[in-house]
């Protein structure tokens, strides 16, 4: 048990250009239905594109396209690295 | 514009009955997927834009004849990712849909058009749609984008797999639309509706699970049993803070809302049982099916994967390179509704006065004639004015909407706006309305969120624009001068760089205070912005964007000009001086009503430091703040004066109080006076603007109410406040 929460962290930890997979929400809420609605569910790979010029919001890619989420969202969604 | 259209009907998309056979179809699709471009390719100039009752989101709807004469309606619907709606924009076309699905017949088809190099979460929403039961078409889009990605769909499949017409197209090149239209044509022609099939596949525990909400579903409807299913999944997938799911199973809208949340709750708990987690319920059956079709009906080549989007965002959100890009620009968009917009404002002005003048020779002297002249000619003039701004400002945005990269400025700039409750969206309205807020309010539509549009509106009058420049430079040439401070600064410059700063945090403070308070119903849509793929920009879009913003102003927006120019012309020509002829135009405006007004008001703005003769001025600006200047070189009897002239400027400076004989105007009345232009909502454009954009009077009533009561409150701050220091 305590290895896979070492494993997981929180997506806006991630550096630009990293991928890794959604493993869970940390809160269930408005922001989390509309993700999920737009394909960022459990279990569904993401690269880490870059942060904005001033740090937030941050540009991720699944599915075939790029999002910009704040980094208070980001706080939120818990991920487990890619290994490369 | 249907204000008066009864709520019972308002997004019922059916036209009136005509004679004429008429059919109607639906556009839908997720945002940046060109569906747009396919509609205008579709429906050419043929188009129809209003606004959906009470809401500030945009109706459009294009025409296009079958061969057997029908009358083909097509409804361009705001874009949405999901039928949960997020936002005002979302609610409309999931409402639009779901009454479709209820009342069958009401709508022939919808179109769900699809981005080719994004296909899954497109497919999202298809299946939705489709789970309703409407019958339903898929267009894929912009295909060419999609191999130049090294994506290759196949449409056969991807029919065969869902089971209804896919249609590969081009919009912004028009391939594809002539097949697009025959299948549009073959789907009106037929009335028996293909019977619906199923989306949604339920695992079998889970369909027993929901088994007693989807039972109570089917009682109270007349819905197919998996259109229930669906239904039900909604009910317990859309998380209680959300709005209620639309619709059929809206627990509001429902005689057993109470019977509904029980077992919506009973189900819930249920699924947490087998360790299901219902808040994604939905999203993960659908998407198993989407990815289980994708699997099948798209070929990746994952080496062309990194596309030229990517490539160029390294440059144009670069850290440092971003910003700077952003900012030249900016400065191209702002150079020319600043001044490139001036060569053609000064040839319209000077046309509509030459026309006035031609007009005039031809009329005998009179009450028509002024009313003409004066009246009519001068509102018409006032209304054509602002079209080279509007024209300019949409064509460049139209371009950065098209091209991709507005989303990326919002992405740069972001940040600078989350603090007073706004996003990056709202930049680009808001700095464009330092040159004018006209074309910065109609701007605002490129905000997706209601609220933030809204707020963004409210905003925008502060900002220092081009009319309230001729008022400084009048008002600081005449009473600052031009006195170094530190060497570098003048006292002037600074006086200027102050009323501007002044604006900005008089809307930084609004947005905060609209932000907490007003707006705490309107709920906000989570900021969640999608970076589309950079494309090639469809010129003929952005053309018919331009005519259509300009065609919108004139009408709506002009009609109210035109109406408060003859008021003002009216107030200030009347009552007529019993004999016309040794009268001068100073004494004229002074008995006329504006005249009387001022002297009415005086004691009311004295506190302010201003004298009747400024009131006159307060009223007069409304029609333009610039017109401050020219009503004070009437009354002063200086001819063809304008900011710059030295002979206003001493008229002022000379002007004495006819009881103590002092200086009438003091350099504190000065700045009163510019406090008072920077804060108020002098401008019957703006008014007039805000009344079309967000349909209603509400809005631009409250903001002439706060506006006008913040530039009195501050001009008496500045005012009482210079005399207790001393600086009368």
């Amino acid at each position: 048990m305590m290895n896979i929460t070492q494993k997981l962290r929180a997506l806006d930890t991630l550096k630009a250009g990293e991928k890794a997979v959604v493993k869970e929400y940390d809160e269930k809420n408005d922001i989390m239905s509309y993700l999920v609605e737009m394909g960022l569910l459990v279990g569904t790979s993401l690269e880490l594109i870059k942060f904005a010029p001033l740090g937030d919001p941050l540009e991720i890619r699944f599915r075939g396209y790029h999002l910009s989420i704040r980094r208070s969202i980001a706080k939120r969604i818990l991920v487990e690295k890619e290994n490369a | 514009m249907e204000t008066g259209t009864p709520p019972q009907t308002r997004h019922n998309v059916k036209a009136a009955p005509q004679k004429v056979k008429t059919a109607e179809v639906a556009f839908v699709g997720n945002p940046n997927t060109g569906k747009t471009s396919v509609f205008n390719a579709l429906t050419g100039l043929r188009q129809k834009v209003g606004n959906y009752p009470g809401v500030t989101v945009e109706k459009k709807t294009g025409i296009i004849l079958s061969p057997d004469g029908t009358q083909i309606h097509v409804h361009d619907l705001p874009g949405l990712y999901s039928l949960i709606p997020k936002s005002l924009d979302d609610k409309i076309t999931a409402d639009v849909l779901i009454h479709a699905s209820t009342n069958p017949g009401s709508l022939n088809l919808v179109a769900v058009i699809a981005d080719a190099s994004n296909l899954e979460r497109n497919l999202y929403l298809l299946s939705q749609v489709l789970d309703l039961g409407l019958p339903a078409i898929l267009v894929l889009n912009m295909v060419d984008a999609a191999q130049a990605r090294g994506l290759d769909v196949d449409p056969e499949i991807l029919s065969k797999e869902i089971g209804i017409p896919v249609l590969p197209v081009i919009g912004n090149k028009r391939i594809g639309i002539p097949e697009l239209r025959q299948t549009i044509y073959r789907y009106v022609k037929e009335t028996a509706l293909p019977a619906p099939a199923a989306f949604l596949n339920l695992e079998k525990h889970v369909e027993k699970i929901i088994q007693p909400l989807t039972a109570q579903i089917l009682k109270n409807t007349t819905l197919h049993s998996h259109q229930a299913n669906a239904q039900a999944v909604r009910l317990v997938s859309s998380n209680s803070t959300v709005q209620p799911a639309p619709g059929i199973a809206d627990p509001s809208s429902n005689g057993n809302s109470a019977d509904l949340l029980k077992l919506v709750s009973g189900v819930r708990e249920k699924l947490t049982e087998y360790g299901i987690s219902w808040e994604t319920l939905e999203a993960d059956t659908r998407y198993s099916w989407v990815d289980a079709v994708c699997r099948k009906a798209i070929c990746k080549d994952d080496e062309k994967e990194l596309s030229l989007s990517r490539k160029l965002d390294r440059v144009l959100t670069h850290r440092v390179a971003g910003p700077i890009i952003f900012v030249f620009i900016f400065a191209i968009i702002f150079q020319s509704i600043f001044s490139w917009a001036e060569v053609p404002m000064e040839a319209i002005e000077n046309g509509v006065a030459w026309f006035g003048e031609q007009i005039a020779s031809l009329m005998p002297d009179g009450v028509l004639k002024s009313l003409i002249v004066d009246g009519a000619i001068a509102g018409v003039g006032a209304i054509l004015v602002f079209l080279p701004q509007i024209l300019f400002l949409f064509f460049f945005l139209a371009l950065l909407e098209d091209t991709g990269y507005m989303a990326r400025a919002a992405f740069i700039l972001d940040r600078f706006m989350k603090g007073i409750g706004l996003s990056g969206r709202s930049v680009i309205p808001l700095i464009s309305s330092f040159a004018c807020a006209i074309p910065g309010i109609m701007a605002t539509r490129t905000i997706t969120d209601w609220r933030e549009r809204l707020v963004t509106i409210m905003i925008a009058p502060f900002m220092s624009c081009s009319a309230r420049l001729p008022v400084y430079i009048l008002m600081i040439g005449a009473f600052f001068p031009d006195i170094s401070i530190l060497g570098i600064f003048s006292l002037a410059g600074l006086t200027l760089l102050a009323m501007y700063l002044l604006g900005i945090f008089a809307a930084i403070a609004v947005g905060l205070i609209f932000k907490s308070f007003l707006m705490r119903r309107i709920p906000a849509a989570p900021f969640v912005m999608e970076l589309p793929q950079y494309r090639m920009p469809a010129f003929r879009g952005i053309f018919l964007q331009m005519i259509e913003r300009a065609k919108i102003f004139v009408t709506d927006a002009g009609k109210i000009i035109l109406a408060i120019s003859i008021v003002l012309w009216f107030l200030a020509s009347y009552p007529k001086p019993a004999d016309d002829a040794g009268v001068s135009s100073s004494e004229q405006i002074e008995q006329s009503y504006v005249g009387q007004i001022g002297q009415f008001i005086e004691p009311v703005i004295a506190p302010l430091g201003f004298d009747w003769k400024l009131g006159i001025g307060l009223i007069t600006s409304f029609a333009a703040r610039e017109v401050l200047v020219s009503t004070l070189a009437t009354i002063y009897n200086v001819e063809n004066a304008d900011e710059h002239s030295t002979s206003l400027r001493e008229a002022l400076q000379n002007e004495v109080d006819p009881e103590t004989g002092k200086q009438l105007y003091t350099p504190l009345v000065a700045l009163s006076l510019m406090v008072f232009f920077v804060l108020a909502c002098q401008c019957m454009a703006t008014v007039a603007i805000v009344r079309r954009e967000t349909n209603s009077w509400r809005w631009p009533i409250l903001m002439v109410a706060y506006m006008t009561a913040m530039a009195y409150i501050g001009s008496l701050i500045v005012y009482q406040g210079g005399l207790l220091l001393g600086l009368g």
